[in-house]
Order: structure tokens, then C-alpha cells, then sequence
């Protein structure tokens, strides 16, 4: 079978976990010997050859075509002028406001030339880049055969449709993150729109979760036959062996992401001051940036445990690793989680976890506590057990390992395939 | 006796080097030796040594009638002796001349005046033995607290610890209708003396002298004298105190500071009734004319000239409630190190980094801040703080298995 995949970004150049899940698929497919076409708006020439690459920046659109002129009418509704930076940190986003009220550009005809450089980033350009990557899409769907579309959230739907609209093949549209799970309630209305639009045009959906399909449901009202759950999975399921000690004699409970609404930041804080006070013996450290740092600074100096809670900014590299490495406990609190990988890392590290029910990882990690974000009691709870009562830690060692074989990209990708047959049958 | 009092603060906090999570427990080194000794050679060569230069000078040319005082930090003399010898030489020259007086304060520069009168005490005694170790067995008279912070209280125990006089600032709200302009006492021990600062005269040197949006701008010494004798005769003395820094770091060299200094004193004695004085002179000659009242702690900063600069916020209240939870602690532990460090932690200046004041519309006391912001600095801070902790329990066990 020939799939021909719309995505945004793929590693090494990557900005957050949707080009990872592209990775990881991608590879799984070519276990199973299926043949991937994979479209990004940017290659950089390091990407591993798991794929037919092409690189949109590359592709000349040949105007000609008829079909192309309805695509554009529908397209003219992307040329908007609001700031619409979806994935983006608040420090991003300032810059990109920043330079967008001094420099704004509200229509811009190169869209419509014949070759158009991509960023490939989440940035000031980003409608316009996600329209002219439609254009490339319909011209890629034309000259390369297909049997089956494929794309990968809203950035990547307009080209998904535009494709077949060209080629007339099966479209699935999967779903990674949805507006409701980056903005909360306050949803921005032509990204939503865009998912729908996708998740309505597809013939069938793919979801990461359970909890995110429910969201597909009942929030963009896509019929439930429609819609499948494919769980994520990791790369590498081996158990990292780390050399880092930690040089406090006290216990370390993290939280390792970004500090924003979604990631539930001040559940965490408020679990840890009860954790304290009952055993002042623990560190907490929450490792990461966002705009909701300095309003958690404040809370903890406000409850007095600054000697204990601590905070490290932004962490990459080796730093990563060696946070897990030190961590005793890791606790993801997310609201909104459609899959959140970060867990299984932190198993990988032979760290418990405790993570939300609202976290869509919760469907497939079953060594792990699982609390409301909002039952800051139950998460003070967990992580005093967790910290104290060894044999759960020590089963949880034991069987997270084993649990995390079984997370793997090929039968993932075993059940993508069935998702293609049956969509391609019907 | 109509006189001038001029008085030059001369402090650097001792700087804590970027210092994260991971270095907890495992790095106890906290200074930042290449930031804390760039600056200090920094400001010695644009304001300590052209400034002590001329000073020496001046009080050469004018045969000791032109006279100033200092207060030199201990945290600041200690980086002079590992960065800058050739500053400290400098300074002790102007004290061999007689016509220099160095003030008392506390070691690091530190709040504890407001906290701890044990600490309070040691601290000053710290500072004293620093003097006479420098500066050939001098013995400073007056006190001046960290930052002119005062209240009745904190001038209570500095007369308790055997002070004739003490400095703050000639705030408005103690004031009322009061001027600055003459010698008060404390409210609970008569016998200590008050120097007020006049924070007008002061400040058109300290803060506005290069302001061109000033309606006063440039300031000449035709026209400083001129205000001075615009006050009232029965007025006898105009405390002038201000940062040493004010002369070629805040106020650069182009800005015509140094002339204007160079000229101030024969000015003076040219065309006003007025002399200098130093602060031991003007609290052994002044008569005091009343009492003040100060109950709630005053100092020099900001328009509020309280202790929000440095208190106030969650995140001060929570570095400055958790390191002096230590004190008692510290007291009892014989280590060189964590002894230093104790001191050094005690420095105002990183309560300061940590205020939010200015910070919500963009207006930060940033130029005397190298943090971004002041969360860095409470994270920076408390990472630095929490290590110290260990440490002291760490030599508390030491201790206790000795014992057994």
C-alpha cells in the first residue's frame, strides 16, 4: 500500500511531541513493508530515509489545473490576520506578536507563486503557510500515485483535503492534540474550524486517546463509527541505566514540563505543600518554562516552602535525562492531556509516576497511580506513598519495564494498516 | 556653627553566581569571583580612585577645612583587599589625613537590624575589628545603618552598643513641618544623636546633577551655593548624603561631576557662611533642638523612603523569614566557611533583586540588578540558600557524633 502523509515537522527537527509520533509511525509502517510518502514543509537533508521525503519548499505548482482554482477559493478564508500560533511558548509568542503589530502583513500574493519557501516553524507565517502547503499537496496528490491520504493535525488538514480533492483517495485525519486541549475553553475559532473542517472531510479519524476521541465526538460531532483510537508508543522501550546521583540526601518529586493551564502546574505546587508538612524530608522540583512560572514562584514563596520547592527553567539534553534519573516520584497533573509521552519516559528512568485521569497516557500505562488533576489530597497521598511505601515503587520498577514492551510503534502501526484497508474497502 | 556634613556610602554586595538545582548539595561555592571582581575594578577605575584623588586633593589644597565621612561595607572592603589593593590604599590615605571620618555599620551590609539584636551586635562588631584591621586601629563613633534604615528601636540599641550618633534619611512623613537642618534625638535614648539627611540638596548631586529634563539642569556651583544661602540662618547644618558611586558611575565623568566636586569647596568658602564638618563633629558641637519619633522603620529608597525595596513581597518575606531561621543555628558552628557565608548572605542587595515594585510596568531597579527578573533572583536565591542549609546540618550531625 502507498500512503501519502501530510505532516508539520519531523525529527531531528522538531519542536514538540507530534514530530516524534510522525517518527514513530512512519517506522512502524516500514516494519510492516507499506510504502510512505511523507510531506513536510521543510526538509533539512538529516531526516532518516524511512520515507519518500518531499519537501514542499521544493515543489513547483503548475496553475494550470483546473481543479487548483476551487481549491484556492477555498482557501482564501485562511488569509486571516489574527495571531493564531497554536504549539507556541508564551516567550515565542511575544516575539511573534511583537513582530507581527510592527510588521504585519495582511494579504500576501506570494502564497500564489509558483514556488513558495516554508519555515516549516509555528510562527508569524503560519496560516500563510498552511494554505500554500494545500497548493503543494494538491500538486504532490497529482503526480504521485496513492492509495490512501493521510494527515496529521489541523496545520496539515487543508492539505489532507486539498489532496483528495485532487486524487479522490480515502483521507484520515488524525488527531495528535486538539484546540480544546491547547486553549482550554478559549478555543480560537479558525484553528477549530480547520479541525472540523478535517475531521468532517476525513473519511475516517484517528485519535490518540480515548479522551480525545471523545472530544472529536462531542465537541467537533464526528460520528463515533468514524472515529478509532491509536495509542502512541515508544521508540525505544529499553530501561536507561543512569550514572547521575543525586547530591541531596532528601527525595526528589518532579514535575517536568511546561508550565502552562494545560499541564496543571498549580495542582502540583499545592500537592508538594501538603507533602511537606507532613514529612519535610522531600524536594520538589518543577522543571520547565512557561507563562505561569512566575505565578508558581510566587505560590511557593507564598507557602513558605522555598527552601524545599525548587525550579530549574528550561531543560534540554542531557539535563532531561538527568532530571528523570533523579527524580523519585514523577507526577504529570495535566487537565488536558490528549496522550502525554513524558511518563513513559520517566518509566524508561525507572521513576514511578502518578498521572492524571485526564491525561490520554492513563488508557495504556497501568503501573502508574492515577488521580484527578483537580484532588490535590489524592496526589499528596499518592506521592507520600509512592515515597514511602517501597514495595509499590519496587512493583512499579518491575512492571513498568515490562509494560513498556508492549508500547510499540509496529503494533501500532499494524493497526493503522487495518485502519487503511477498511477505509479504503468501504 | 553653620555647617556641611558630607557623607559617601561605599558598598558592593558580594554577587551569587548562577547557581541551579542540580548544583544542590553538591557545589558550596556561591560567588561569582569573575562578575563581583570585573565590577569592582569596574567602579574603582571610573569613581574610587579619580574620586579619591581628587578628594585628597581638595582636603590638601583646603588644609583639612574641607572634610567628608564614609561607611565602607565589610563585604565591600573585603573584595577591595582581594580585587582592588590599590583602592583600599587609597582610602587609607585619606584616613591618615585626620580630616576623614569612617562611619560604623553593620559587616555585610545586612537587614538584621530589623530581625536580630545578637546578630545585629555581631555584625557590628565585625565591622569595627574590619576598621581598625585597615585602617591602623581607627575606632568609628557614629553609626549608620544599612541602607539609613531607622526606626526609635534600632537607634535604641545602637546607643545601648555605645553610639553618640547615628544617620538616616530626613524623610517627610517623620519630618512633618520639621527641617532636616538640624541635630535631633532619639525618642528613647536622648543621648544618641540624629543626622538627617536633606534629601533636596542631596539628591540634585546624587540623581538629578545630569538630568537635562531638570528645569535646574546644569547644576553649577554658582547656583548651589546659592541655595544653600537660601536657608533660613537659624538652620545649621545640611547633611549631604549620597552613594560614592554617584561620582563617575551613576553620574559619569562627562557629566562634569568631578569639576563640579573639585569647585564645590572653595565655592563654599567663598560666597556662604558655611564649613564641613564630619558627622563626630556635628554631633559633639550641634545642639539637638527635639525628639523624633520614629516607630515604624524609615530608610532612603524610593518615594516611600520605607523598607519595600527589600521587604514587603511574598518572595522577600520568604528568603529573608527562611535565612534567618539559621541564625541560632549558624551561632553554634566553628566553620570558616559556612561563617563567611552566613555573612555574606545576609547582604540587603539580594532582597533588593527580588522586589517587584517596579517590575509590572517594565521599571525595574534594573541598573543595579543582573537578574532578568526578580523570580530569577528568588529561584537563584533559595537554590544557594537551601544548599546552605544542608550544609549547617550536615556539620550539626558532625558535631553531635563527636559528641557521642
Amino acid at each position: 500500500m502507498k500512503v501519502l502523509m501530510f505532516g508539520w515537522e519531523f525529527p531531528p527537527h522538531i519542536s514538540g511531541g507530534l514530530g516524534t509520533a510522525c517518527y514513530g509511525l512512519v517506522k512502524g509502517l516500514n516494519h510492516h513493508n507499506q510504502e510512505v510518502i511523507f510531506v513536510v514543509p521543510k526538509l533539512w537533508g538529516d531526516e532518516e530515509p524511512l520515507a519518500d521525503f518531499v519537501n514542499a519548499s521544493d515543489v513547483v505548482i503548475d496553475y494550470r489545473e483546473r481543479k487548483f482554482k476551487k481549491i484556492w477559493k477555498n482557501l482564501t478564508y485562511l488569509e486571516v490576520s489574527s495571531f493564531l500560533v497554536p504549539y507556541l511558548g508564551p516567550e515565542e509568542f511575544k516575539k511573534y506578536t511583537d513582530f507581527t503589530i510592527h510588521d504585519r502583513t495582511d494579504v500576501d500574493e506570494s502564497v500564489f507563486s509558483n514556488k513558495f519557501e516554508f519555515s516549516g516553524k509555528y510562527g508569524k507565517d503560519l496560516m500563510k503557510e498552511v494554505s500554500r502547503y494545500a497548493l503543494v499537496a494538491a500538486q504532490i496528490a497529482k503526480s504521485k500515485e496513492h492509495d490512501v491520504i493521510h494527515a496529521h493535525d489541523w496545520l496539515a488538514y487543508p492539505a489532507g483535503i486539498a489532496a483528495k480533492e485532487i486524487s479522490g483517495k480515502p483521507l484520515i485525519a488524525h488527531i495528535h492534540a486538539t484546540e480544546f486541549d491547547r486553549s482550554g475553553e478559549s478555543v480560537n475559532k479558525p484553528v477549530y474550524d480547520i479541525e472540523r473542517a478535517g475531521m468532517h472531510a476525513a473519511d475516517h479519524v484517528v485519535a490518540v486517546s480515548h479522551l480525545t476521541r471523545k472530544i472529536v465526538i462531542d465537541k467537533y460531532g464526528v460520528h463515533p463509527d468514524k472515529v478509532s483510537v491509536l495509542h502512541n508508543a515508544v521508540l525505544d522501550a529499553s530501561i536507561i541505566h543512569s550514572d547521575t546521583r543525586k547530591h541531596v540526601p532528601e527525595k526528589i518529586v518532579t514535575f517536568l514540563g511546561r508550565i502552562t493551564f494545560q499541564k496543571g502546574p498549580e495542582y502540583f505546587v499545592e500537592a508538594a505543600k501538603k507533602v511537606i508538612d507532613r514529612d519535610p524530608n522531600v524536594r520538589f522540583v518543577m522543571a520547565g518554562n512557561g507563562d505561569l512560572l512566575n505565578r508558581m514562584v510566587e505560590r511557593v514563596a507564598e507557602l513558605g516552602m522555598g527552601t524545599k520547592f525548587h525550579f530549574t527553567g528550561f531543560l534540554k539534553g542531557k539535563d532531561v535525562d538527568d532530571m528523570y534519573a533523579i527524580s523519585d516520584v514523577y507526577v504529570m497533573p495535566s487537565v488536558s492531556e490528549p496522550f502525554g509521552i513524558a511518563p513513559l519516559e520517566a518509566v524508561r528512568h525507572n521513576t514511578p509516576v502518578i498521572i492524571s485521569k485526564q491525561s490520554g497516557v492513563a488508557e495504556v500505562l497501568v503501573n502508574a497511580i492515577k488521580v484527578d488533576f483537580w484532588d490535590v489530597d489524592a496526589m499528596a497521598d499518592a506521592i507520600f506513598g509512592l515515597l514511602h511505601y517501597e514495595s509499590i515503587s519496587k512493583m512499579f520498577k518491575e512492571l513498568g519495564s515490562e509494560e513498556l514492551k508492549k508500547l510499540k510503534w509496529e503494533h501500532v502501526a499494524a493497526k493503522l494498516v487495518k485502519v487503511y484497508e477498511k477505509t479504503i474497502k468501504q | 556653627m553653620r555647617t556641611i556634613c558630607f557623607y559617601f556610602q561605599v558598598h558592593q554586595p558580594l554577587r551569587i553566581k548562577p547557581y541551579r538545582f542540580f548544583d544542590i548539595g553538591d557545589d558550596h561555592y556561591y560567588w561569582d569571583d569573575y562578575s563581583n571582581k570585573s565590577i569592582i575594578r569596574k567602579v574603582a577605575q571610573k569613581c574610587y580612585l579619580p574620586m579619591n584623588a581628587l578628594l585628597l586633593d581638595l582636603i590638601h589644597m583646603h588644609q583639612g577645612r574641607f572634610k567628608v565621612a564614609f561607611s565602607i561595607s565589610g563585604v565591600c572592603l573585603d573584595q577591595f583587599e582581594a580585587f582592588a589593593p590599590d583602592v583600599l590604599e587609597s582610602f587609607k590615605k585619606l584616613v591618615a589625613t585626620g580630616h576623614v571620618e569612617i562611619l560604623s555599620e553593620t559587616d555585610a551590609h545586612a537587614l538584621c537590624s530589623l530581625k536580630s539584636k545578637d546578630e545585629f551586635k555581631r555584625m557590628v562588631g565585625r565591622h569595627t575589628e574590619k576598621i581598625k584591621r585597615h585602617f591602623s586601629g581607627y575606632t568609628p563613633k557614629v553609626f549608620r545603618n544599612t541602607e539609613l534604615i531607622y526606626s526609635d528601636k534600632i537607634g535604641g540599641m545602637v546607643a545601648e552598643m555605645g553610639y553618640e550618633g547615628i544617620l538616616t534619611e530626613g524623610a517627610k512623613h517623620i519630618l512633618g513641618w520639621k527641617s532636616p537642618n538640624f541635630v535631633y534625638q532619639n525618642a528613647i535614648e536622648p543621648n544618641l544623636k540624629i543626622l538627617l539627611k536633606n534629601f533636596q540638596l542631596s539628591d540634585d548631586i546624587a540623581f538629578r546633577f545630569s538630568n537635562k529634563t531638570w528645569a535646574d539642569y546644569p547644576l553649577t556651583t554658582e547656583k548651589f551655593v546659592t541655595w544653600l544661602n537660601a536657608v533660613p540662618k537659624e538652620q545649621e547644618v545640611i547633611n549631604l548624603f549620597m552613594d560614592y558611586e554617584t561620582f563617575g558611575e551613576h553620574q559619569w565623568a562627562e557629566t562634569g561631576i568631578f569639576e563640579f566636586m573639585k569647585a564645590l569647596p572653595s565655592a563654599v568658602f567663598r560666597y556662604t557662611d558655611f564649613n564641613f564638618s564630619t558627622p563626630s563633629e556635628v554631633v559633639k558641637n550641634g545642639t539637638p533642638v527635639a525628639k523624633i519619633n520614629v516607630p515604624t522603620p524609615i530608610s532612603w529608597a524610593d518615594e516611600e523612603r520605607d523598607l519595600t525595596a527589600w521587604l514587603g513581597n511574598d518572595l522577600q518575606n520568604e528568603a529573608f523569614s527562611k535565612l534567618y531561621e539559621m541564625e541560632s543555628r549558624v551561632k553554634n558552628i566553628e566553620d570558616e566557611e559556612i561563617q563567611r557565608d552566613w555573612n555574606y548572605l545576609q547582604t540587603s542587595d539580594h532582597f533588593y533583586y527580588m522586589c517587584t515594585k517596579f517590575f509590572s510596568d517594565g521599571h525595574v531597579h534594573s541598573y543595579f540588578s543582573h537578574y532578568d527578573t526578580p523570580y530569577d533572583a528568588f529561584i537563584n536565591y533559595m537554590n544557594v540558600l537551601s544548599d546552605f542549609i544542608l550544609r549547617v546540618k550536615m556539620k550539626e550531625n558532625e558535631l553531635a557524633e563527636a559528641e557521642e
